[in-house]
Order: structure tokens, then sequence, then C-alpha cells
């Protein structure tokens, strides 16, 4: 059995953000990755991080309110005024820690324009900002002498008299599995994008965190709120950044038409993320699209340019829709993006269950509501990652480990000697993924209705049941990724779930869940969260909690 | 379209006696990675399969292996660009200069032992700024270049030093390194460039410029390599084999016009360093009996003249600079 004051789980800028404070304020804390810290999917946010910095001209309220109005009025204003009052405390720290960022002509950090926002406040390193930032951390990580526990994924959370005491865990090149008792854990393992096909998340996307929660009875919140980046590729559904768009992009239908002005005539491109997906799906709806897809141009920017900012998607593009951006459109469409819903916490990280903490897009504070604006998601995992660091270290200060031993890994040996036990001839995992994610993708991408939505839930009790029979053919403990494939199935599932009961409940539009047989945003019954939780008997239950409101009331919402 | 991929594979746990190559055949779409084909492998047809891979977009350096013997990354490599022309299967095996885990999965504790050994964090010295660090954005688009660097080991698979001498740091590292050399916020560069002086640093390095072929991002890990050899000299760091061995090496072109292979050695490493003359005697000898023993008066070449013009000339645009 292995002990820690704090065990995070997930390498990524939350978990890291996370161990780095709990680091520094001295407590024993180690961080648990299915993958080397610098694979995470941090990596994968390209174009910046916002902050509203005072000397800039900017003020934090001006970017709180964007957020507000990008989030359909669904965010928690209290939460979103503390993002927003921390960032640029949070971007500046991050640049003293090492990150590169462009500059301005002075020498100090440069910003770009990004979508749904009045003002250019979008720090950003080329179009990889995630990475650079990644890279950064996981370097503090180092210097600290973090202990990172890497390759090893976690199985289930440990419950002792109601809080949760720590993590059983599979160390994946030798197939062992341990036990790690934690006065705190702090989930940041990351958002679930593979429970969709196609999506722009990586394979490791797998709504692990979300389940682990979920699974000791932590509520879920904001489930239904899936975002629909505008930009992806139609063969492998990989991002291409907003920041093309904040560089100048237009948008192309069939006729060559920048059909934007048609549904946001003042911020046209750069509009928020819901608003132009549902632009480009009409489009593509009323046959103006190009083969399932609108037009993403750039060429009137200048090589120069391209090449100095947006040079990573430029090679995307070449790699996978065999278009050089700087000579030609790019063909793209709306693909599965981001979780805005997630494990409720405060604005602390604290979930409902003493003693597990969750910050990043596995959690909902909820800072993005209905719809999260580009930049802000890089933000969120290091304001509240820093945040439940600092209030975790405050809570093991005072605590005792509970009383767990190895025993805590029993159920978890017993089920995974079945799963391996299974006859041979059963169907792989992968049939039964995929069959989830074009479920999720017919029935609750950009435009849903009630029919589509039960279809899905009718379907997902079919795929729980052929998950049970699913077969694994390598018996082996050494990195048996065929294992961990098909638990990581079974968190995608329960994720699925939450997401499809979210969705049935909001009988209303709103940011990204717009229903056309509900098409308008009705604030007298709906200005509130919906929370999905598992109860002891292993009944769902759904929960509602009314929006927090500090100053800005509810609006008509229009760019 | 039908495409056949054989692929190395290794089992520990398995009684078979080290790895083995297995073919599997399937039709995939046109435009499919290597990585779309390992998937679909995984997912359809043997789930035994062991892969690292994650974002499918060159981004997160997790599929890194070699595609017909050369390293790359699986998820940016298309299919139809490595089908060999002999229509043969595409050869995918692991990564090299890395231990076999299993199948397509390698070791990596050591290289990562390795970026911890060049302490990859920033080291300002004097109190933390008001607000951000003032640096021109041109210094900063540099490190750009290398900060692009997703760690996949690509470079360190097919680096040609790695496969004799395991001690060598090796390209991922010292490209790591020359991001903090290169950063005007850094203050520790005299003591970087000391230890990058030494034994398995930056002059073990032998160019043969594979790291840059390799590498997915246009890192050119050799090109920081060289960078840093010079940033060193500069430094004062001259009394070491490798830089005596490029001040030699310059001194014999500047003088002759041609490299005197003889006293290029006896310079490096010093006519009184007994240990070192007498490890280089067998060379010596071995060189006599094949006839390949370079003369012992080294005569100039004719037009030295203006071979000692361009140095001039070099020397004068370093100067101005």
């Amino acid at each position: 059995m292995y002990e820690h004051d704090v065990l995070v789980i997930g390498a990524g800028l939350a978990g890291m953000r996370a161990a780095y404070t709990a680091s520094q304020n001295g407590v024993d804390v180690a961080v648990i990755s299915k993958v080397y810290p610098v694979r995470s999917h941090s990596n994968a946010a390209q174009g910046g991080i916002n902050a509203a910095l005072g000397d800039r001209g900017d003020n934090w309220e001006d970017h709180a309110y964007d957020t507000v109005k990008g989030s359909d009025f669904l965010g928690d204003q209290d939460a979103i005024e503390i993002m927003c009052r921390e960032a640029g405390e949070e971007v500046i720290s991050m640049e003293n820690m090492g990150v590169i960022f462009n500059r301005d002509d002075e020498g100090r950090l440069g910003v770009r324009s990004f979508g749904g926002q009045r003002q250019a406040r979008t720090f950003f390193v080329a179009d990889f900002t995630g990475q650079a930032l990644l890279h950064v951390l996981h370097e503090q990580i180092l210097r600290l002498g973090v202990r990172v526990y890497e390759e090893w994924f976690v199985l289930s959370l440990i419950m002792e008299e109601g809080e949760c005491a720590g993590a059983v865990v599979m160390e994946m090149k030798t197939g062992d599995i341990h036990v790690i008792r934690a006065k705190a854990v702090i989930i940041a393992a990351g958002g679930l994008g593979r429970v969709f096909e196609p999506s722009t998340n990586a394979l490791i996307c797998t709504g692990d965190g979300m389940a682990l929660a979920y699974q000791v009875g932590a509520p879920l919140m904001d489930m239904e709120m899936v975002q629909y980046h505008p930009t992806t590729l139609k063969s492998n559904g990989a991002l291409m950044s907003e920041a093309a768009r904040g560089e100048g992009a237009y948008l192309l239908n069939s006729e060559g038409e920048r059909f934007m002005e048609r549904y946001a005539p003042n911020m046209m491109e750069l509009a928020s993320r819901d608003v132009v997906s549902r632009a480009e799906q009409t489009e593509i709806n009323e046959g103006r699209g190009i083969d399932g897809c609108v037009l993403l141009d750039v060429r009137h920017l200048g090589e120069a340019l391209i090449d100095e900012k947006l040079s990573q998607i430029r090679q995307l593009g070449i790699d996978f829709a065999n278009a050089d951006m700087a000579h030609e459109p790019v063909p793209i469409r709306p693909g599965m993006h981001y979780q805005m819903g997630g494990i409720k916490t405060d604005v602390d990280g604290l979930t409902n269950v003493p003693g597990l903490y969750a910050a990043g897009e596995t959690a909902c504070v909820s800072v993005h509501g209905g719809n999260r604006l580009g930049a802000n998601s890089l933000l969120d995992t290091l304001v509240f990652g820093r945040r439940s660091g600092e209030h975790a270290t405050d809570y093991v200060r005072t605590k005792k480990h509970a009383n767990v031993d190895d025993g805590a890994a029993d159920a978890d040996k017993a089920q995974i000697r079945d799963i391996l036990d299974r006859d041979g001839g059963g169907e792989l995992f992968g049939a039964v993924r995929r069959d989830l994610g074009e479920t999720m993708n017919s029935h609750l991408a950009v435009f849903r209705n009630d029919e589509g939505m039960r279809t899905a839930f009718d379907k997902l009790g079919e795929l729980r049941a052929r998950y049970e029979k699913v077969v694994v053919h390598d018996k082996g403990r050494v990195f048996n990724t065929n294992l961990i494939f098909t638990l990581e199935l079974g968190f995608m599932l329960d994720c699925a779930e939450a997401i499809i009961l979210g969705a049935l409940e909001r009988n209303e539009s709103r940011g990204a869940h717009t229903r056309t047989d509900m098409p308008d945003r009705d604030d007298e019954n709906w200005l509130k969260h919906i929370l999905i939780s598992r109860t002891d008997d292993g009944e769902t239950a759904v929960d509602f909690l009314p929006v927090k409101i500090t100053q800005w009331e509810p609006q008509i919402r229009s760019y | 379209m039908e495409v056949t991929l054989s692929v190395k594979r290794y089992d520990p746990e398995s009684n078979r006696q080290g790895p083995y190559y297995q073919e599997y055949g399937f039709d995939i779409d046109e435009n499919a990675t290597v990585l779309d084909g390992l998937i679909k492998v995984r997912e359809e047809i043997d789930g035994s399969l062991a892969l690292r891979c994650s974002c499918r977009s060159a981004i997160c350096g997790s599929c890194a292996m070699r595609v017909n013997g050369q390293a790359m990354l699986a998820c940016n490599t298309k299919i139809n660009d490595v089908l060999p022309s002999n229509g043969g299967p595409v050869v995918v095996e692991p990564a090299g200069n890395m231990g076999l885990v299993k199948d397509l999965v390698v070791e990596f504790d050591i290289f990562w032992d390795k970026v911890r050994a060049v302490e990859p964090w920033l080291q300002p010295e004097g109190p933390e700024p008001e607000g951000e660090y003032l640096a021109p954005n041109e210094d900063m688009l540099h490190l750009a270049g290398v900060m692009s660097c997703i760690m996949c080991g690509a470079c360190v698979s097919d680096c040609t030093v790695l496969e004799v001498d395991d001690n060598f740091l090796g390209p991922a590292a010292l490209a790591k390194a020359y991001r903090f050399v290169a950063d005007p916020r850094d203050d520790a560069d005299d003591k970087r460039l000391g230890e990058l002086n030494e034994y398995g640093g930056v002059w073990d390095c032998t160019r043969c410029m594979q790291c840059v072929e390799v590498c997915p991002k246009g890192v050119a890990p050799m090109d920081r390599i060289m960078a840093m050899r010079d940033q060193a000299m500069e430094a004062g760091y001259t009394n070491t084999y490798g830089a005596r061995h490029a001040k030699a090496f310059a001194d014999s072109i500047e003088h002759s016009g041609t490299l005197d292979e003889l006293r290029l050695p006896i310079k490096t490493f010093g006519i009184f360093n007994i240990k070192e003359m007498i490890k280089l005697a067998p060379v010596g000898i071995k060189a006599q009996l094949a006839g390949k023993r370079p003369p012992i008066i080294h005569k100039k070449t004719p037009g030295v003249e203006n071979v000692r013009r361009i140095f001039k000339k070099f020397e004068k645009v370093e100067n101005d600079q």
C-alpha cells in the first residue's frame, strides 16, 4: 500500500497545477496518470489563454461578462468572477515559470482576438499554447521532485465512512494492483470526448474522472452541455484552432458567401462557438455545404502570418485534409470538442463528497455554463487547479488517514479476473465503443430532439448489455492495453448515461443544448443546473440548483 | 484499399523466445494513417496488440515507432506514403535505442532520466519581476522552434551515437537543454554549458543528421547541439577534447587548406596526455598496416591563400555582428 496526504488523479494542467501548489505548501502530494504527463490532452489547446490585464486597459469584469454571456447565462457568476479576477496573476506566474508567450514590440505579452469577446485578451504561444503551458508546468513538477506514478491507471475511488480515502490503481507495466491511501483526492482527469465519434479529443479522453466520482455518489452537473467546435476536419475530427478565426479567417458556404453575416452580424466568425456551430450546421442542412462541410479560408492573411502563428494547423490541413491553407480553403465542420459539465464542485474544487476534489474539464464549477468561450478552458484548469490544491492542503493538515488496507482492492481484482476469464468468442470493445460514439453523435450533437435522445437512451441499454460480454484477447499482465481500453469503455458508458439523462431533462434550448422541438430559452423555468447522481442502490437521481447571479441578469443573446 | 502491416511483436510473458513479426491484412480508407491501421487491428482483429497512442494529431508524442526502418509518428504517417514499391507489407517496429516492454511499447524511463539530468526548468537570478519578464518576440519565436518538441523520442530511437554509447544524453534531452540556454530569462547558462561540455554532452554528437531527419516537429536537435558547442566555446569552455578538436580542425584548414589528420588527435588530446596517446596507438598501427597512415609531413594545398581569405572574411562578419 502507498500513502500520500494528497493524491492527484491526472497530470494535465489542472492536475499539475494542483500538485505544484500542494507541493509548494509543503504537503506530501503525488500525481497518478495513465500516460506520461506531457502526453496529457491539455497539449491540444492551441489558441491561447484569456486574461484581462489592467495595465493593458482591460478589466476582469468585461471578461467576466463575456464569459457569462458566452455561457448563455448558465454559468455561476460568483465562480466566473473569481476565475476572471485571478486570470492575470495566473498568466503572469506561468510566464515567470518559463512559458515563452508571443510578445508585443516592447517585449511584453502579446494578445490575439478570440471568439465571443469584445476585446483581444488571449495570450498565446503560436498555436500550441496548451503544449507550451503543459511542458513548463511539467518542468516545475520535475524541479519540485513531486512523485508522479506514470502510466498507472485508476480503477476506483476508496470510500470510508462517507469520505474519499484514496484510490485503487493498476501499474500498467506490471499489471499489479495497488491501494493508494490519501487524505484527499483531487480528480483532474480531463474530459470525455471519446464518448462521441468523431471527436477532437485524444483517445485517452474517456471520462474516467467523471465516472469515478459518479460511481461513489458525487453528482455530475450540466452534463447535457457538450460543445461542438466549429472548425474540425472531416477525415479524423482533428481540431483546427479558433486562432485561425482569431487572426481573421473567413467561413464560407458553397456559394462563397461569408454566411455568418446572417447569424452574427457584429461578431461574424468570432461569435461564440455554439452560435457558429449552429450556423454551420444550418448551412449544411439547408444544402449550402460542400460534402457535409463548410470552408475555412485564411488565404488573405498571407503565408508569413500563417507560418508564424498558425503553422501547426497548416500542417494538420496538409496531413489530414490534403489541403494547404496558404493556398486553398480547408473543408471543416462542427465536431464534438469539450464537456462544459462535469463533477459538481464549489469554487475551491470541493465536490459533494468530503475529501474529494475536482478541477479542469473533469469538473463543473460552473464557469462555462451552456457554452465555453475559446481560451477559457486553459484558464479554468489553472485557476481551479490551484484553488483545489490550496484548499486540499488546508484540509489534509488537520486530517488523519482513514482506516484503509490492501483489502480495498479486492472488488477491482475480482472484476478484472471476471473480464479476463470471459470466453474468447465474443466481440472486442472496439465495436461497442464505435456504436456508442456514433449514437451520441447522431442524437446529442448540435441539434437535438426528444425522440432522438430517447433513441440514444434505449441504445445505451443495449450497449451496456453488450459491454458485459466484451472479451479481452490479451490475458497477460504486462501493459495490457486491451484490458485498459475495456475498462475505459465502462467509464464512457457511465458518462453517456449522465449526458443523455441531463439532456432529456432540460426542456428548453440554451447554449450547446439546442432542441429543435423546444427552440427557445426559458429563463423562467430553466435558469438552473441539472445534477445527475447515482444513489447507493444503483438508481439515478436528478436534482436542480439555481444559477448564481451576482451582477448580470439574463438578456437576449446576440453577437 | 487493401493493406498489410507486418508488426514486430514481443510478449515478455509468453514462452516464445524474443520478438517475432505478425502480418495483419485489412481494408482501409486511402487517407488512413499507420495509426488508423494499428487501431483497426487492436479494435477489430487482435485486441492483444499493445501500443501507445493518444492525440492522433502529432501533438502528444505517444506513437513514435519505426515504419519501414525509420522512426516517425504513426499518427501523421499515411499508409499510402510508406507502401513499399516491391508490394511487400509496411513494416512497423517499436522505437529503437529503448528497451522493449511489449509489442510497440518501449521503455521510456531512461529517456526521462536524461531529460531530468539537464535540469529542465527555468533558473532565473534575482527577484521575480512585478509582471512578466520583458523579452524580445524574435527570441521567443526562436525558442518556439524548440518548444514545439513533443518528447516523442523519434530522435532518440534513431540516434546513431546512442546505439553504441548509452551515456550520451541524446538529441531530445540536449534540445531541451538548448531551450534554456537560449532563453534570455535563464541565468544559469554558464553552469549549463559547463555540464553539457562533459562526457555524454554536446561533443559526443557525431553530426549524422539522423535526428534532424526523423523529428516530426522540425526541432532539428543536431542544429541546437551545434549551437551549444559554439556557445560553450564562446563562454570559455575551450579546454575540452571537443572544443580543442574543433579548434585544431579549423587551425589546420586555415593553415594548410586541408586537414592534418596526424596532428589533429595530438592537438586535441595533448602530446603529453600519455593515456590517450596509448589509446590511440593501435589506431595508428592499424592505419600503418593498411597503408592508410596520414603523411608525416603535411603539405599545404595549392591556393591556400584563398582559404585564408575565406577565414578572414568570416572573422570580419563575426566581428561586425
